[in-house]
């Protein structure tokens, strides 16, 4: 059953739309990432969502109750702010049992939620200190803690971890996805623009796009499982903002298309795509995109100067010039053997080349085996 | 050893020149309020015999006592009613967004800057029309025309610092706008509410053409107008030593006031709601 439902939703502030043309559905149980470029809307489309902004046009369903109107503590959600937000001037514990005091529960039942919280998130210890004698991860998990005790049927997460140092962000992470597998059937919405939190914590994915003051575009890029928006890229705004480092991008000219493949030829170099290229023209411009973990390196009959290395601790990543394109190929390397100046021979794997048309469409891939089982019944 | 900088030297020749500006005057009138009959005219900066007879005498030659009282009253409600229409408008005017805001502040502001005297005649009109001549409430009601505008300005600056997501965090759970304001947001302007409310205090219990002007009977009197309707024996004779131990009786709660809240004025409060 889906726990969320957005039918045409609109956001303008003013003239200028920020949110256009979203339909969305977010199951029971399942946990779905909002990410973007900073500009698109991810956060905006949470508030509305929580009910602390309203949509300029479109329906929110939740549970299956059109909650437009409603007040957001009527709404059955919870939300982790980015600053967390906690009262600075009540303790730990109170900040927790404020929400379920408006509630109007019993306080034994108050104090039996709050403790079971505390408990699960490690906050037993520290329930009478106040906010401002607590860790940044501390309050992270007051503020994850708040929002438990509620046990509403949507969780809402703006960005909740960027506040906090790389280690402590990655145990958080963990810790929210465990937490999700806890609650079982509580729907989690989590925007972010950290694509590795995307595509660890994911079931589903909404790609937004920056609608830069455009009229008459949708907000979605793509949704999907993150390995679909990995694999099956729709356009190439998704190829190129899913991934790190990102997609490498080739301009190429149209030499023989049909449906069993395309024949191109990049900066004079003849190259081949498995891809669906009935109906392109000959002498067409396409531009190819291949991600720098799918060049084949080491042999082929390509061959480009290494102008710059990355070195990562277990694998590094080689910028190469080549007669493809201006820009250089970012390649990756799994053994730190090359040095600044080495020529390095590199192949493109048909399969692995992903074909964007004029308009930045994709065209349809021949090749699935990178889809693991569960991404492809996502499909 | 560290050196001494001339800025040093400079600060410590000023010091003495502006407590002594400052001061001179309260342990004047401290000292002359100790003094008796003639020694009052005399040149002597201390008296040579101390005595409390005229401190005795305000009491007893006047209602002194009711009238600290009245100034008591009078300044504690202009204090909580000031708070509590400034903290309501504070919030309207620092966190809701509304067509007119600006000039709607502009004309707070505005308020303030007519002259008593100016209004004192309108005003007696309408103190008349209420049925609050010669009441307290009169005092409360007009003293309220200056101190609501500083106290809705201090206060909607300090409304507008306050992160919104706490605002939004209490909506999410529940909270009304009456909560917000007086659970949440009250404990994190405390800081601001005691100073603005310390200075409405003062300028309460300060205040004197009102208290003059819409008070009647002695025992309705608040302070000012009681030390400044202060006779002597005759009307030739200003029985200077009563005034001066009245003036030292009302000096002082104002200097325990601003003791006490000044340890309390502490900023920092809000450190913790949100990450810095």
């Amino acid at each position: 059953m889906c726990q969320i439902r957005l039918e045409k939703i609109q956001k303008r502030f003013g003239d200028n739309p920020i949110l256009a043309d979203i339909d969305l559905t977010v199951e029971e149980g399942e946990f779905c990432v909002f990410i973007g470029p900073s500009g698109c809307g991810k956060s905006t489309l949470l508030r509305l969502i929580a009910g602390l902004d309203d949509p300029s046009a479109g329906d929110i369903h939740i549970d299956g109750v059109r909650v437009n109107e409603l007040a957001p503590a009527k709404r059955d959600v919870a939300m982790v702010f980015q600053s967390y937000a906690l009262y600075p001037h009540m303790t730990v514990y109170d900040n927790m049992a404020f929400g379920l005091r408006h509630l109007k529960l019993a306080k034994d039942e108050i104090d039996r939620r709050v403790r079971a919280a505390a408990d699960s998130l490690h906050l037993a210890a520290l329930l009478d200190r106040k906010p401002g004698a607590l860790s940044g991860g501390q309050r992270q998990r007051v503020a994850i803690g708040r929002a438990i005790v509620r046990q509403p049927k949507v969780f809402l997460f703006d960005e909740p971890l960027s506040n906090l140092d790389a280690s402590l962000r990655v145990k958080t992470r963990v810790e929210i996805a465990r937490l999700h597998r806890a609650l079982g059937k509580a729907s989690m919405v989590y925007v972010t623009h950290d694509q590795v939190e995307a595509m660890t914590l994911a079931d589903k994915i909404v790609l937004l796009k920056p609608l830069a003051g455009q009229h008459g575009v949708p907000s979605i890029a793509q949704v999907g499982h993150p390995l679909e928006l990995y694999h099956q890229p729709r356009n190439r705004f998704v190829a190129g903002f899913i991934g790190s480092p990102s997609m490498n991008f080739i301009d190429a000219t149209v030499l023989n298309a049909n449906e069993a493949g395309l024949a191109c030829s990049a900066g004079g170099v003849p190259l081949t795509a498995a891809a669906d290229a009935a109906g392109l023209a000959r002498d067409s411009t396409v531009t190819l995109g291949i991600r720098p973990e799918h060049v084949s390196v080491g042999s082929g009959r390509l061959v480009g100067r290494i102008s710059h290395l990355e070195h990562l601790g277990e694998h590094s990543y080689a910028y190469l010039e080549t007669p493809l394109s201006a820009t250089p190929l970012v390649v990756k390397l799994s053994e730190r053997q090359a040095t600044i100046g080495d020529t390095l021979p590199f192949s493109l794997p048909a399969q692995r080349l992903h074909v964007f048309d004029g308009a930045g469409d994709a065209l349809p891939r021949l090749a699935h085996q990178d889809l693991t089982p569960a991404a492809t019944a996502a499909i | 050893m560290k050196r001494l900088e001339w800025t040093d030297i400079a600060y410590w020749l000023a010091v003495p020149p502006v407590l002594g500006f400052a001061l001179f005057p309260f342990v004047y009138a401290v000292s002359s309020s100790f003094k008796l009959g003639n020694a009052l005219f005399s040149s002597d900066f201390w008296p040579r015999v101390w005595s409390a007879a005229n401190y005795a005498a305000v009491f007893a030659e006047q209602p002194f006592g009711q009238n600290l009282l009245n100034s008591v009253l009078v300044a504690g409600g202009v204090v909580l009613a000031s708070l509590g229409v400034s903290l309501l408008a504070a919030y309207a005017l620092g966190r809701v967004s509304f067509r007119g805001r600006g000039v709607l502040m502009m004309t707070i502001l505005g308020v303030s800057m007519f002259p008593q005297v100016a209004i004192l005649s309108g005003l007696f009109e309408l103190v008349s029309a209420l049925g609050l001549y010669d009441s307290l409430w009169a005092l409360v009601l007009s003293d309220l025309i200056f101190t609501l505008p500083f106290t809705v300005w201090v206060l909607v600056t300090f409304m507008r610092e306050l992160p919104k997501e706490l605002e939004e965090a209490a909506l999410m759970d529940g909270a009304g706008v009456l909560t917000v304001i007086f659970r949440i947001f009250l404990p994190l302007l405390w800081p601001a509410v005691a100073a603005t409310s310390l200075l409405a205090f003062i300028a309460a219990w300060n205040e004197f053409l009102f208290a003059l002007t819409f008070t009647l009977s002695s025992e309705q009197r608040t302070v000012p107008v009681a030390i400044a309707l202060i006779s002597g024996a005759s009307s030739y004779e200003l029985p200077w030593g009563n005034i001066m131990a009245a003036s030292v009786i009302v000096t002082l709660p104002l200097i325990a006031l601003v003791l006490v809240f000044q340890r309390h004025i502490v900023s920092g409060l809000t450190a913790g709601a949100v990450k810095g």
